[in-house]
């Protein structure tokens, strides 16, 4: 089901200290990026829970954006280890619950690099329109294909 | 003599751990007879749909229901005794989250097919004939019930009152709830009978043995190690869920020298049990090296999502589907 015109919804979830500035600075600057990004603020990418992410993607996202500091400059000492912990665990799960884990990236942006979101955004926007709309994926077939409840 | 109320008993896609569980209440058993009348027990007494359908909307006081719902036919029975029941409830983790079977929410309907009718290995079926809902041959025309593309808790396809939790529940968990019941003092809607509401550890006997912060290099599997006794079985590094498991069994698994793997479900406020569960053990892991993480994680979980959701996947927030009350 590839469709050229398919526009792809993306949530980012970003840290208050780095990837959302990083956000403001690009808007600021004037750097254009895909409008297929919709962004919630967190105070730390180690506040996110990963029902958060199961949450957005039975709501239609079709993918998500974790942001967070680089590694040894989180503003809690050690919030984004925590959170790349649960993005390895998280990935495995997605996969054998048939979701693509490509639909879920993780990146460390930090506040004055609006130059890399701009470009992760681009990429994840391209990469998600090739995978298409995540009511591709397996798991939603079985959503979409249930006979019960007539 | 004033009428008993009556109660009914179902399973769906079951193990019969839930039946045996209910028969397990031994001389308990009697007093809900002497109180109730059982007027639907397929599993145990000779009843028919037909008895179910002849009775009066509401006319059954409480119908437990086991198993998840896997096919049409549980659907149908589940809608009917949701029409004509007061009170039903979800007994047992298949019931109340999808249990084992909803494991198989990790697979395609065809690919379940495909090894029960083609790929397993003592299948001979060289004509490759599949299971049809309706089949004709000579005039004669067979029907069975219909195989869903995924599996469903309980309250996926009814409205379901009240849950009694465990894999299976254990006897006092079943008998606290059958005492609450007919107490007549029922608590709201949608609580979870018989069981605790602060997590499995609270009453680990190994619970003086945990210290407060536990990180692990290693994880360790029950099947190729032996725990010491008298040890949390957390810091030895077994991935006991204790810590985000609902209590009330008593630490039944951790008093045999077994982690728990969290039938008793989530604890209150925690939609996603297999999320939260995979978020507590993903930030057990004492490494910040992507490669060593992963190291960590691939040598212990061949299939992780068989450890946080093992009696969970139907309710994941994935697979959550609203109930469309059309049953009740
Ligand atoms: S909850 Fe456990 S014991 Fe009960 S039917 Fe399911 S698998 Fe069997
Ligand atoms: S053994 Fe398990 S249930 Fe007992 S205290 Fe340790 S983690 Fe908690
Ligand atoms: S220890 Fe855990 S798995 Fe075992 S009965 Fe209790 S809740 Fe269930």
């Amino acid at each position: 089901m590839k469709n050229n015109n398919f526009e792809p919804k993306l949530l980012g979830i970003f840290c208050n200290w780095c990837t959302y500035l990083a956000a403001d600075l690009a808007g600021v600057s004037r750097m254009d990026y895909p409008a297929n990004l919709r962004i919630v603020r967190t105070m730390c990418s180690g506040r996110i829970d990963p029902q958060f992410i199961l949450w957005a993607f039975r709501n239609g996202a079709d993918g998500v954006l974790i942001g967070g500091c680089h590694p040894g400059d989180c503003h809690y000492i050690e919030g984004n280890y925590k959170t790349l912990r649960r993005y390895k665990l998280l990935k495995r799960v997605l996969k054998e619950m048939g979701i693509n884990d490509k639909r879920l990236r993780l990146e460390w942006i930090s506040a004055s690099e609006g130059e890399k979101l701009q470009r992760v955004v681009k990429e994840f926007v391209e990469e998600i329109k090739n995978l298409g709309p995540i009511s591709n994926d397996e798991a939603f077939k079985k959503l979409l294909t249930s006979t019960k409840g007539g | 003599m004033s009428e008993k109320p009556k109660i009914a008993l179902y399973w769906c896609a079951s193990c019969g751990g839930c039946e045996e569980a209910v028969v397990d209440l031994a001389e308990d058993i009697l007093q809900v007879v002497e109180k109730a009348e059982i007027v639907f027990w397929p599993v145990a007494m000779d009843f028919k749909r037909k008895d179910v359908e002849n009775l009066k909307d509401g006319e059954i006081l409480v119908s437990f229901i086991n198993g998840s719902v896997r096919n049409s036919e549980q659907e149908e029975m589940v809608k009917l005794l949701r029409k004509k029941s007061k009170i039903v409830i979800a007994f047992g983790s298949c019931a109340y989250t999808g249990g084992i079977p909803g494991l198989a929410n990790s697979y395609s309907k065809e690919e379940i097919m495909n090894y029960y009718y083609k790929e397993g290995l003592t299948v001979f079926n060289p004509e490759d004939k599949r299971p049809t809902p309706q089949y004709i041959e000579k005039n004669l025309a067979f029907e069975i019930p219909e195989f869903y593309e995924r599996v469903y808790a309980l309250d996926q396809v009814i409205d379901v009152d009240y849950y009694i939790p465990g894999c299976a529940p254990t006897r006092n968990v079943v008998k606290n709830s059958i005492d609450t019941l007919f107490s007549g003092n029922l608590p709201p809607k949608g609580s979870v009978l018989g069981a605790s509401s602060k997590a499995l550890c609270n009453e680990c006997p190994l619970n003086d043995t945990k210290p407060e912060k536990i990180t692990l290099k290693e994880f360790k599997r029950i099947d190729k190690n032996q725990p010491e006794k008298d040890k949390c079985l957390l810091i030895q590094g077994f991935a006991c869920l204790g810590p985000v498991t609902r209590g009330g069994c008593e630490a039944l698994c951790v008093k045999a020298n077994y982690p728990c793997t969290g039938c008793f479900g989530p604890l209150d406020g925690i939609e996603d049990y297999g999320a939260k569960a995979l978020s507590f053990l993903a930030s057990l892991i004492d490494s910040n090296n992507e490669e060593e993480i992963e190291k960590i994680i691939n040598e212990w979980m061949p299939n992780p999502l068989g450890i946080v959701y093992k009696y969970s996947l139907p309710k994941s927030l994935i697979f959550e589907t609203k109930n469309k009350k059309n049953g009740g």
